[in-house]
């Protein structure tokens, strides 16, 4: 009746997981109350769960990221802390069962649940407003490709407390993830969690390539389009392109699993060389993914706060195009030492080292964006600034890990670990806590406290380094990565150091936090009315904040890079006074959550092998599907009188201000 | 207000340099006893050194640029609508370009120079070694000696070792940090990697890429050793009472356990190699019922813990199987 | 031709109103790029364990190709046939539409009892799926052929009841479109499969 599972299947021989569990349903339970108590479920079932609204979503996808970095964080601190203890023939505190289980979801929930999440929101926050566009191409696709993310999200927390996660690693390399070295649920449930949220990404990915290309506003072409969109565009690109290979491969590896088929097992004919390079294939692309868009920030960032405008824009647009097609041809940097040959080997770290060229590129217009303009050390550029100095030093180690005859002693080892939290923290984190900062106002109508801003910022880049030096230095020693213990006493100072690093991070996430609470409790004292507090460049800064839902009550025409600023400049009495139109809005639409839930409930049942519930749930699926495809009513016009209004509204807002 | 910012960026900077330094004296890759090992850091270092042409400047640019044209700096100059310099363009891309050019003649040199498939130049025959990764430890087999051990290894000094190197299980990777490059051990492929020790001692090795619970515990010491301690060492080892025959020897070694214990055999069954890897070649060849058993139904995975309990006592010497039972 | 044919319903004096249309065929020809490269690492990885036959059977053993040329036959005519039905659309005979849609619903049918018969008789002969990493790489990768196949025909079903009960409308005919790209897409794919695969096992 239910599979696989059974009572036993929930660990409460784990004080940790009991407490996690105990602390998660009180905590589920004051938030489920508090709902019903102020009556808020009809609000946010109606508001939001079941919006369309691009900008929505993004704050959704936003709140569910920052939940799951303090669960990808507070694995990392296990892991800093069973290092930082188990030297020298000490166990620590974590068998390795647990500790392996908590590596692989650190990875597998930064990656996944965090990064990608945070890149996504912030497309969907600012790509739309940035092109003068009313919503996206697929407004439905939209809030499905949300819920199916929100639902592995909370599959992949399920695991915590029934039955277990993968103890692979973040990418289960066969064999050691088929069934025969893994038996256990746990990568079952990476599997569905990562399938799931795949199918969500690559709608996302199709949705924005497809809104950027069809819904520019008039005048708005290629080349005039803002960095962000541009970095956004080549991100999509590449989801198109690159997470088709993962649904592919994590398929394959689902059936050896599930049908005792035989792609990358070890005998019967299977490869499993063939599972590392196709999850590489896919991989590597992902890490483009995520930086790609928080070079777009910067981008953004640094010609805002400088008041100047980008430095070599078509440039920077080529050397955006250059990584996104080189970035498919380089994933066999990540095995040399699988024994290829010396050609294919050296061919491979040519083309990851030429890479280096076009970022090398971007790092230099930033700066000579700043040269001769007039920087405003504010928090967001502060993340810019840090962020150069770090992905600088990341790309070198980079460069270093590509070279493939001295990667035969670097690689697996703490020097790679330090490399890529390098380039991702220094990079994506660093992005997309400019991109939070600088955007928030769009979303919210008030700027964040810069106070607390500044602190987190200290606090991530101080922390940082103090956390990642020491891996670099190890690996020097000979550490390798995913070690439960070691036996090298004099390893252990810097095992300490690079926990004190994490405890450093973790006083900047908590700075963030706070910053969020005292800029909510005074957002009276930080509202901006204008729409435009920081003096922007691009579009989504000519509308009010928060934008109205329909973004723009006429859409903009644009005739130059950095239209808004040079609208700004010409003049501001130049009112457009035509008449407002009626507006053309999706309508919200319960589909989005109602298949998701399903295809979590499909997830958990394959997880298992409970047949008779995933077949309900597919059902289940195809019926709510069919549903939507026959529901007519999707749409409606917003009158010019209610377009008026809301307009009005505002307008009178910004007198009063003044 | 923003004073300290520089300087505790320039702190972390001397910090971070006095680190490298520091670890650079002692460390195992900074210390090679090897002559793979030894080019290979000299190429670490040049490549390091090669890319601070870009790095350091970029840094200070960041800094001063930065700093300078801060919003209350009115006298530096600012030119709102200036974002294009060919010069500077031209000089951009260039740098970058030359840089990885340079780069990529020492990339494709040293790919081919380093290539671990590549056997040695010496005067010295080569002497081949035969390494198993099993869960979780490393059977090395000598061939042309007729003996086996398990996590220990010896070789002589100045002598072109060729390691052959596949796996019984999952994958894995063998690496001696102090002698150089590191290969991949996988079921069925016969991969190889060529390395030579310059120095007497004994040098830590390992897997290092992870293959499941016990792969904390997956470490040996190799000895590089004298030409007469290498042949009393396998004389030592030849004296062993105990025996590894393929498939019933391999079967019971290749249980699950962690910091196995060293084991020395006197005699291993013929082609045990070859046969191990080829093993996983064939679907129906009359081995496969013998080759199943040591892939027994993996652990549950709470036995794993049992790794830890072992290694708590800090009695390495004391390594436990961790055997299907041992949960039930 | 897609995007011409739906021009007409758009309001070209509009520009807020980007063509939802067009857009919805655009999009959807982007979906069929990414299911492309499913394909396409489906492709590389039969290429890959072709020979990973374990000691089983090899594509010339067990391809019966008279078979799958009848499929073949089969889901090359229903291209033709959706391309009529297609034509009828932009004619806006409705009856006829259906007809078409109806007539390649069957050759789908057709095609995919084809395939249910080979993959049983290949499982009742013990050269299932779990025999080889071959047999594994031939049966994902037909099999997910035969598996979009299937979907079109449920989404041939769907547009059958759609054009009865609302006709030929704004909402149905992009529809017709992308289930017509969707059809053409399967039928190229599988000539890949049957050049690749059974051609090349047989040869």
């Amino acid at each position: 009746m239910f599979g696989k599972l059974s009572l036993e299947a929930i660990p409460y021989h784990e004080p940790i997981l009991v407490l996690a569990g105990i602390v998660g349903i009180l905590g589920g339970a004051a938030l489920l109350g508090a709902l019903t108590y102020f009556r808020k479920w009809g609000w946010l079932w109606n508001e939001w769960f079941t919006s369309v609204d691009h900008k929505k979503l993004g704050i959704m996808y936003f709140i569910v990221a920052l939940i799951m970095l303090l669960r990808g964080f507070a694995d990392a601190l296990m892991m800093r802390t069973q290092q930082a203890i188990a030297a020298g023939g000490s166990a620590g505190i974590l068998p390795p069962d647990h500790y392996d289980q908590i590596f692989t979801a650190h990875g597998v929930i930064m990656i996944f649940f965090v990064a990608m999440p945070m890149v996504i929101g912030l497309m969907n926050l600012v790509v739309p407003l940035q092109i003068g566009a009313r919503d996206v191409a697929f407004p439905f696709l939209n809030n499905l490709s949300f819920w199916l993310f929100a639902v592995s999200a909370l599959l992949i927390n399920i695991s915590l407390f029934v039955g277990e996660f993968a103890t692979t690693g973040w990418l289960a390399y066969a064999p050691l993830s088929g069934i025969e070295y893994s038996p256990g649920v746990g990568v079952d449930y990476w599997i569905w969690a990562l399938q799931i949220s795949g199918v969500g990404t690559t709608l996302t990915g199709i949705n924005f390539f497809v809104t950027i290309l069809k819904m520019r506003t008039k005048g708005m072409t290629l080349f005039r389009m803002p960095i962000f969109t541009w970095t956004a565009l080549c991100s999509n690109v590449l989801i198109i392109a690159s997470f088709p290979i993962l649904t592919a491969t994590v398929a394959m590896l689902t059936l050896d699993r599930y049908l005792g088929m035989n792609f990358f097992t070890n005998d019967m004919g299977g490869n499993v060389m063939m599972y590392v390079n196709l999850i590489w294939a896919w991989g590597h692309p992902e890490v483009y993914i995520l930086i790609l868009p928080a070079f777009g920030v910067f981008s953004e960032v640094i010609a805002t706060f400088a008041r100047k405008r980008l430095f070599g824009y078509h440039t920077m647009v080529w050397a955006t195009i250059a990584i996104t097609v080189l970035s498919f041809i380089v994933w066999l940097h990540h095995f040399f030492t699988m024994g290829a040959g010396a050609n294919v080997n050296a061919f491979f770290g040519i083309m990851t080292m030429i890479i280096a060229i076009p970022t090398g590129v971007k790092v230099f217009n930033w700066i000579f964006t700043i040269f001769r303009g007039r920087l405003e050390l504010t928090s967001p550029v502060l993340w810019t600034l840090g962020f150069i100095v770090t992905f600088t030093i990341g790309g070198m180690t980079g460069v270093m890990l590509a070279l493939p005859a001295a990667n035969f002693v670097l690689h697996n080892s703490l020097f790679v670990i330090a490399h890529f939290h390098n380039v991702i923290i220094g990079g994506v984190v660093f992005g997309m806590m400019a991109g939070l900062t600088y955007w928030f106002p769009k979303a919210f109508g008030f700027v964040l406290d810069e106070k607390w801003g500044k602190r987190a910022f200290w606090c991530w880049l101080i922390g940082f380094y103090v956390a990642f030096i020491p891996p670099y230095i190890l690996a020097f020693y000979g550490a390798v990565r995913r070690m439960q213990s070691y036996p090298n006493a004099e390893w252990q100072p810097y095992m300490i150091i690079a926990f004190v690093g994490a405890l450093i991070i973790m006083a900047g996430i908590a700075c963030t936090v706070i910053q969020i609470v005292i800029s909510t409790r005074n957002r009276k004292a930080y509202e901006d009315v204008t729409g435009d507090p920081w003096d922007g460049r691009t579009l989504e800064w000519s509308t009010s904040s928060p934008a109205p839902f329909y973004n723009f009550a006429r859409l903009p025409v644009v005739g130059d890079i950095d239209s808004f600023w040079s609208q700004k400049q010409r003049s501001n009495e130049q009112l457009d006074n035509a008449p407002y139109t009626d507006i053309h809005m999706p309508r919200n639409t319960a589909a989005g959550p109602i298949i998701s839930i399903f295809a979590m409930i499909f997830g958990f049942a394959m997880v298992w092998h409970i047949w008779w519930l995933a077949a309900f749930s597919a059902v289940g699926m195809l019926v709510s599907f069919l549903a939507r495809v026959f529901n007519d009513d999707i749409d409606y016009y917003v009158p010019a009188a209610e377009v008026e209004r809301i307009e009005r509204a505002h307008q009178q807002r910004v007198e009063a201000q003044a | 207000m923003q004073q300290p910012f520089y300087w505790r960026r320039a702190g972390t900077l001397v910090l971070l340099a006095l680190c490298l330094l520091l670890a650079g004296c002692s460390s195992a890759l900074m210390d090679p006893k090897g002559v793979i090992g030894e080019t290979q850091r000299s190429l670490i270092l040049s490549s390091f050194g090669l890319m601070l042409i870009v790095v350091i400047p970029v840094i200070v640019m960041t800094i001063v640029f930065g700093w300078y044209y801060r919003r209350s700096n009115t006298m530096a100059e600012y030119l709102p609508d200036w974002a294009h310099s060919n010069w500077i363009e031209a000089i951009v891309w260039l740098v970058p370009v030359v840089i990885v050019a340079i780069l990529g003649v020492i990339t494709w040199k040293s790919s081919h120079d380093l290539d671990p498939h590549r056997a040695l130049e010496s005067e010295t025959a080569e002497l081949e070694i035969q390494a198993v990764a099993l869960d979780w430890k490393w059977l090395f087999i000598y061939p042309e000696q007729g003996i086996a051990t398990v996590n220990e290894v010896a070789f002589p000094v100045d002598t072109p070792v060729r390691f052959r190197v596949s796996s019984g299980s999952v994958m894995n990777s063998f690496f001696i940090p102090q002698l150089g490059s590191q290969i991949y051990a996988m079921a069925g492929m016969d991969n190889d990697v060529h390395l030579q020790a310059s120095e007497i001692g004994t040098y830590g090795g390992r897997s290092t890429n992870y293959s499941g619970a016990g792969f904390s515990g997956m470490v040996f010491d190799a000895h590089a050793t004298s030409e007469e301690d290498f042949d009393a060492w396998v004389a030592e080892v030849a004296q062993s009472p105990d025996t590894l025959t393929y498939p019933e020897g391999y079967s019971e070694l290749a249980e699950r356990s962690s910091f196995h214990p060293v084991e020395y055999f006197s005699n291993v069954t013929p082609e045990f190699y070859e046969r191990l890897v080829s093993s996983f070649h064939t679907g129906s060849d009359p081995d496969t019922d013998t080759q199943d058993a040591p892939r027994a139904p993996a652990i549950d995975s709470n036995e794993a813990y049992q790794t830890t309990d072992n290694q708590a006592d800090g009695e390495a010497e004391d390594g436990q199987t961790i055997s299907n039972e041992a949960g039930e | 031709m897609a995007t011409e044919t739906l021009h007409h319903d758009a309001h070209a004096d509009d520009h807020e109103h980007h063509d939802a249309g067009a857009t919805k065929v655009f999009g959807f020809w982007v979906y069929l790029m990414s299911d492309l490269v499913i394909f396409g690492s489906l492709f590389a990885t039969y290429a890959v364990l072709m020979r990973g036959t374990a000691g089983g059977p090899t594509g010339a053993d067990i391809f019966e190709l008279p078979l799958i040329l009848f499929g073949t036959f089969a889901l090359l005519v229903s291209s033709f046939t959706f391309g009529m039905g297609v034509l009828a659309m932009n004619a806006n005979r409705v009856g006829q539409v259906k007809m078409w849609l109806a007539i390649t619903f069957v050759l789908g049918l057709m095609f995919l009892g084809m395939e249910i018969y080979e993959f049983q008789h290949l499982i009742h002969e013990g050269y299932g799926p779990d025999r080889s990493a071959f047999l594994s790489a031939f049966f994902t990768l037909v099999g997910t052929h035969g598996l979009h196949v299937m979907f079109g025909m449920i989404w041939i079903l769907v547009m059958l009841v759609q054009l009865s009960t609302k006709g030929l409308n704004d909402m149905t005919r992009p529809r017709i479109l992308c289930l017509s790209l969707f059809w053409h897409f399967l039928d190229i794919v599988w000539i890949c499969v049957f050049s690749f695969v059974y051609l090349m096992g047989v040869l």
